[in-house]
């Protein structure tokens, strides 16, 4: 192959704590703090003892050949978006070295540069431009992003006006007709709806197969990983883990993230929201007993203990299986007629499954607090739980290798004839 | 792998969870198909980036800068259109403002305090002095606040930064084109005719540029760092207004103290366009020394900027 498209070497990143602390520093504290240590400042740098290094990225080293669409990997924290910020020239890296054959252009945001005051067809010019296309480059593909985003109508119309889905699909749009040799995304997907979600990830395909172009794929929906790239990298508290194929990488982040727990939640540090109140534990009950191997049909309760009571605390969690597709998710907010409040336990939220209609294999579950809609802790991995064959409305289940995740209670009605049933195939 | 946050104001469009679910089942059918032909005028040529630690100051990268060029005139374009939008009076405004701080000085300074306009009605005289302060005022507060307005374009996408304070530069400049058309009917109202030294013009305001844009990529690198600037800039700007000859001439200063008083690069430049504009006899002094001045802080406010610029995606 001719050169890699993209080598990383020992590429380092270095926060001063205190800055990210005290995020705007004023004018008379840096006057002070220099005027004040003249000496130490003319010895050099070593002045400030209170401040402390904080390494979003340590020594990480790969390379990319072209053509290939590589899937960064790692928990929120893990220093995903230091790397590509620093490959996309935002930020420098403190140590190391970063080499780009092509043209780049990243994506670490949809729609930057909008401005709600500019029409539709305004800001796909300036956007386009803040991307780093040509004025005839975006005149060219102006009407295939028209097409693209389905806004035809509101073209001349300010983007301020606009849905927010419609918004979305304007800033994907101009950004999916990009064609540079090197794209860099992050978590773009994460906004829209999901028939535009289907839509981008479409058009992100169309993209990964074409062999000229080298893509960089960060995201949080490990399925979209797992079927755009062909290699993965693992990120850890800033160093680079591992590098492979990427269904061995999500395999192992996946395991790192059960490894994590021990069942004690306060040992997982990477967690997002604002930390008012911070779940503490998840609790799973059933058939009488505190257990995390649940049967197929069976009656399940799922405590989320949290740390602290907060008004109109809410919960939101949701089921995965071990390739990271979501199954099954659960939010407090939207109320069903059976609901009930319970005043006696303030810091916790139950949530009563009366059939557990999961097909066996091995889970994992995500889980968010929030208070009065603010988010308030996210937890990763937080419990994992091993399902095991069980019985729905007298039909027992089966481990079906994974060929379908749930079980919907049914009734066959077959021709009949005494050797059909109990048999089974061979 | 994720819930996604749920904002309690405004519905989210969907779900992540319930988004994520769909993917799966999507995927494989996805669009693969054919691949477009070859890529349109992408020659062999691919440019290669070195990413490595920076120090000190930055030599400014005139390629890359030409290469972006468009995205300049995009920002400029983008910050005039913005300006009057949703604006009753609109475009006017740009007309207005001139037309109105005249009216006030010229009762004020020219009625009230009888302050001497070297012969001239006052509004004529004053309104030369308003065309360069006018746009180096509204120049310098829009450029020092260029890059913590738009934070978003400092830590989410690259583009050369010297654009955002130049941009601003350039929206104000359109403004000044629109008050010297201004000025051309007021002169004609007043019966006042320009000598053939209006030929000197756009040399004083490529000064008045340098001028500003020096200050504007000073104030703009150190906002990004102290947000004090932001409540230092009006008052430095309403202090540098009595500092420049705008509503005086120089002609009232000293002579002795010329020199100490061009050291505000505005003084000399204003100066300037009475002279080249009024026919007024050119004072080499405060013109010579206002373009040094003007010329090194040009100097000193691309030097800071770009000693400071990689770390500002950090500290924004």
């Amino acid at each position: 192959m001719s050169r890699p498209a993209i080598v990383v070497d020992g590429l380092s990143k270095s926060y001063q704590i205190g800055h990210a602390v005290e995020r705007y520093p004023t004018f008379r504290e840096a006057l002070t703090r220099r005027l004040g240590s003249p000496v130490r400042r003319l010895l050099g740098k070593g002045g400030n003892g209170t401040q402390e290094t904080l390494w979003a990225l340590r020594d990480v080293s790969f390379e990319v050949q072209p053509g290939e669409v590589l899937g960064i990997i790692g928990r929120n924290g893990a220093g995903k978006s230091t790397l590509l910020k620093i490959l996309s020239r935002i930020t420098d890296p403190t140590k190391g070295r970063a080499l780009l054959n092509g043209r780049v252009a990243s994506l670490l945001e949809v729609g930057t540069g909008f401005h709600p005051e500019l029409t539709g067809r305004e800001n796909i010019y300036m956007n386009g431009a803040i991307l780093g296309m040509k004025r005839a480059e975006i005149a060219r593909r102006f009407d295939q992003i028209v097409d693209f985003a389905e806004i035809e109508k509101f073209l001349d119309m300010p983007v301020k006006r606009y849905s927010s889905g419609m918004y979305v699909r304007l800033a994907f749009a101009v950004a999916a007709h990009l064609e540079p040799d090197i794209l860099v995304v992050d978590e773009v997907l994460a906004v829209g709806d999901a028939a535009f979600q289907k839509k981008c990830l479409g058009k992100m395909q169309e993209v990964a197969q074409d062999s000229r172009r080298t893509i960089l794929f960060v995201s949080h929906n490990l399925g979209a990983v797992r079927t755009l790239c062909t290699r993965g990298i693992l990120l850890q508290e800033g160093r680079l883990i591992l590098t492979d194929a990427v269904d061995v990488t999500v395999r192992r982040y996946l395991d790192s993230l059960e490894q994590q727990t021990d069942g004690d939640l306060s040992r997982i540090t990477a967690r997002r929201g604002q930390g008012r109140t911070r779940l503490r534990a998840v609790t799973i009950r059933s058939e009488g007993q505190i257990t995390t191997t649940l049967s197929t049909g069976s009656m399940v309760r799922f405590d989320f203990l949290t740390t602290g009571s907060l008004p109109r605390l809410s919960c939101v969690w949701a089921i995965y299986d071990q390739f990271g597709q979501p199954i099954a998710s659960f939010d407090s907010c939207r109320q069903g007629r059976d609901d009930q409040s319970d005043p006696g336990a303030p810091m916790t939220l139950t949530c009563q499954i009366d059939e557990f209609l999961i097909m066996p294999g091995r889970y994992r579950i995500n889980a968010a607090i929030y208070s009065a809609g603010v988010l308030q802790d996210h937890v990763e991995g937080a419990v994992f739980i091993d399902v095991v064959p069980g019985t729905v409305r007298g039909r027992p289940t089966w481990d079906n290798g994974g060929f379908g995740r749930v079980m919907l209670p049914h009734r066959w009605i077959t021709p009949g004839g005494r050797e059909a049933s109990d048999e089974g195939h061979e | 792998m994720m819930v996604v946050p749920r904002s309690s104001e405004k519905p989210a469009p969907a779900s992540g969870v319930l988004a994520d679910a769909e993917t799966e089942e999507i995927l494989p059918s996805a669009g693969v198909g054919s691949r477009q032909g070859p890529a349109e005028g992408c020659g062999p040529a691919r440019p290669q980036t070195v990413i490595q630690p920076r120090s000190g100051w930055i030599p400014i990268d005139w390629r890359e800068l030409w290469e972006f060029r468009e995205l300049l005139y995009f920002l400029v374009w983008r910050d005039v259109k913005v300006r009057y939008k949703q604006t009753v009076l609109g475009v006017a405004w740009a007309v207005l403002q001139p037309v109105l701080s005249m009216i006030v000085f010229t009762v004020i300074f020219g009625r009230l305090a009888k302050i001497p306009s070297e012969g001239l009605p006052y509004a004529v005289f004053v309104y030369a002095g308003l065309l360069p302060w006018t746009f180096f005022s509204n120049g310098v507060t829009h450029g020092g606040q260029s890059l913590i307005n738009q934070q978003h374009l400092l830590t989410k996408v690259y583009l050369p930064r010297l654009f955002l304070p130049s941009a601003s530069i350039g929206g104000a400049l359109v403004d000044l084109a629109i008050s010297f058309g201004v000025y051309g009917v007021i002169l004609a109202i007043y019966g006042v005719m320009p000598s053939w030294q209006v030929a000197f013009v756009p040399l004083l305001v490529l000064l008045t540029v340098v001028a500003a844009l020096g200050l504007s990529l000073l104030l703009a690198a150190l906002t990004v760092a102290y947000r004090d600037f932001r409540y230092v800039v009006p008052f430095m700007l309403q202090a540098l207004l009595y500092l420049s000859p705008v509503v005086y001439p120089v002609s009232l200063v000293p002579q002795r103290f010329h020199w100490l008083l061009a050291l505000n690069p505005m003084a000399g430049i204003i100066d300037g366009y009475r002279a080249a504009i009024l026919d007024k006899p050119w004072n080499l002094v405060t013109l010579t020394v206002s373009t040094l001045s003007a010329l090194g802080l040009l100097a000193v406010g691309l030097l800071y900027f770009r000693m400071t610029e990689r770390k500002f995606a950090d500290i924004a």
